[in-house]
């Protein structure tokens, strides 16, 4: 085994390519060292991304956020003017484990190591993120609920890795939020998670929605028919009823000792919900 | 494969060793550097006893790999106290019997330094949510909250 750190995409496509299939992605190392550990992986190479600098960035341009992948969830809760714009998005990510593991955690990993279950991705749905993907056949963009295809899977090819999220900023009168559930306080696993994110026009209708589904399916989910539920309404208990039955059901989920079948999907129903009133009224504060 | 030289600085002064591309900082500390105050309680980030603080921010050792700490600064247990003089932190876990069989306090005080060094002055929520991600299966947390109110106050002149 051996570890290498390249300073650039370029550098990293090389070495990804070159070790066919044997290298190991490292971002914050805190699914890949526990894995390591017990012995799940043996990689050939380790390819630590985080000395690439466009991986360990937030930049705020003119009509997005670019949120370099291998960021960690703690630099990311520290910067002002992404937590005033997405804060569900940051609610999300700051839910990733404890105060420990939110200094090495990042997003990229979050959304990559394909739980079901990742808190960060939901909300990252819900806020529209894009991620701009560099591999071996050169750099493509990909909607952030296209990339896991199943739980460990996702749809990235051999050697590729997503580099940035995209975040847009928010039109006026938007809003977004995400709510788990679990049966503790802190330190778990989500049973349900949701994200929602919501745009207002000037009148109080809705004009955009998107609501990312978690640990209810093989994959997180984009829950298409919550969104219509809510688009030209004011979002008002008829729409949010509508919202809540149209996330339950989107839910295909598993029994575990975690939660059941039936409720997991009504649970599911009632963030919708909440997550909804949460974003409807940060919509309405700016 | 060669084992990799890094150089870094740990507790202030600089450290070079030679380690695996596997092994984790916790397993440089304690088996290369006989630092030996960081713990391994469960070796998968769940339960703090290793907590370090690199470059600042505070992690878990178990979850970062020796060669990762090039170039970087390291702070441990070991660095807490001035000489024989105990970091007030320390002086108020001993005070408040915050502590019995010891294993998880390294971790308990290294967190509880990052918060203070934060947040001089957190409320009881916010001690208990930072310190979130440290286990400890004999005192019951009270007595650990206790201390480090009690020795953020005596940080403040209070």
């Amino acid at each position: 085994m051996d570890y290498r750190s390249p300073g650039s995409v370029k550098e990293a496509v090389e070495l990804l390519t070159a070790h066919n299939g044997a290298a190991h992605l490292l971002a914050g190392g805190t699914d890949l060292l526990v894995k390591l550990r017990a012995g799940f992986v043996t990689p050939g190479v380790i390819v630590d991304l985080k000395a690439i600098p466009q991986l360990r960035c937030i930049e705020s341009e003119a009509g997005s956020f670019r949120i370099g992948a291998a960021t960690s969830c703690a630099e990311l809760g520290e910067h002002t003017a992404l937590v005033a714009a997405w804060p569900g998005v940051v609610e999300a990510l700051h839910l990733i484990g404890s105060t420990q593991i939110q200094g090495r955690a990042t997003p990229g990993g979050n959304l990559c190591n394909a739980s079901p279950a990742a808190d960060s991705v939901p909300a990252m749905i819900a806020a529209g993120a894009i991620c701009e993907v560099a591999g071996p056949a050169g750099e493509r963009e990909v909607s952030v609920e296209n990339i896991v295809t199943g739980p460990g899977r996702t749809s990235l090819a051999r050697g590729e890795f997503v580099v940035v999220f995209r975040l847009p900023k928010p039109r006026a009168r938007s809003g977004d939020a995400y709510l788990r559930l679990i049966p503790r306080t802190e330190m778990d696993i989500a049973v349900v998670g949701v994200g929602v994110a919501l745009t207002l026009d000037e009148k109080g209708v809705c004009t955009h929605a998107r609501i990312g589904l978690g640990a209810v399916a093989p994959t997180p989910l984009l829950v298409a028919d919550g969104a219509a539920a809510l688009i030209g309404t004011r979002v008002d208990e008829k729409a949010l009823d509508a919202l809540a039955a149209a996330t339950s059901a989107a839910c295909k989920p598993i029994d575990d000792k975690r939660g059941t079948v039936p409720y997991r999907i009504k649970v599911a129903g009632v963030l919708a919900r909440r997550a909804a009133r949460i974003a409807l009224e940060r919509a309405k504060g700016r | 494969m060669a084992k990799h030289h890094v150089t870094a600085t740990i507790n202030g002064d600089p450290a070079e060793f030679l380690c695996a591309p596997e092994q984790t900082l916790l397993d440089v500390l304690r088996d290369v550097l006989y630092l030996t105050g960081s713990k391994e309680g469960c070796g998968s980030g769940d339960c703090g006893a290793c907590s370090v603080i690199l470059d600042g921010r505070l992690v878990c050792s178990c979850l970062v790999l020796g060669v990762e700490a090039e170039g970087r600064s390291v702070e441990t247990i070991e660095g807490m106290a001035s000489g024989d003089a105990l970091h007030p932190l320390q002086q108020k876990f001993l005070e408040h019997a915050a502590l019995q069989c010891g294993v998880c306090t390294p971790g308990f005080l290294v967190a509880a330094k990052a918060l203070l060094e934060r947040k001089p002055d957190p409320t009881e929520t916010e001690v208990r949510y930072w310190l979130a991600g440290n286990l400890c299966r004999c005192t019951g947390y009270d007595k650990i909250v206790r201390a480090v109110l009690d020795a953020a106050g005596a940080m403040r002149g209070n």
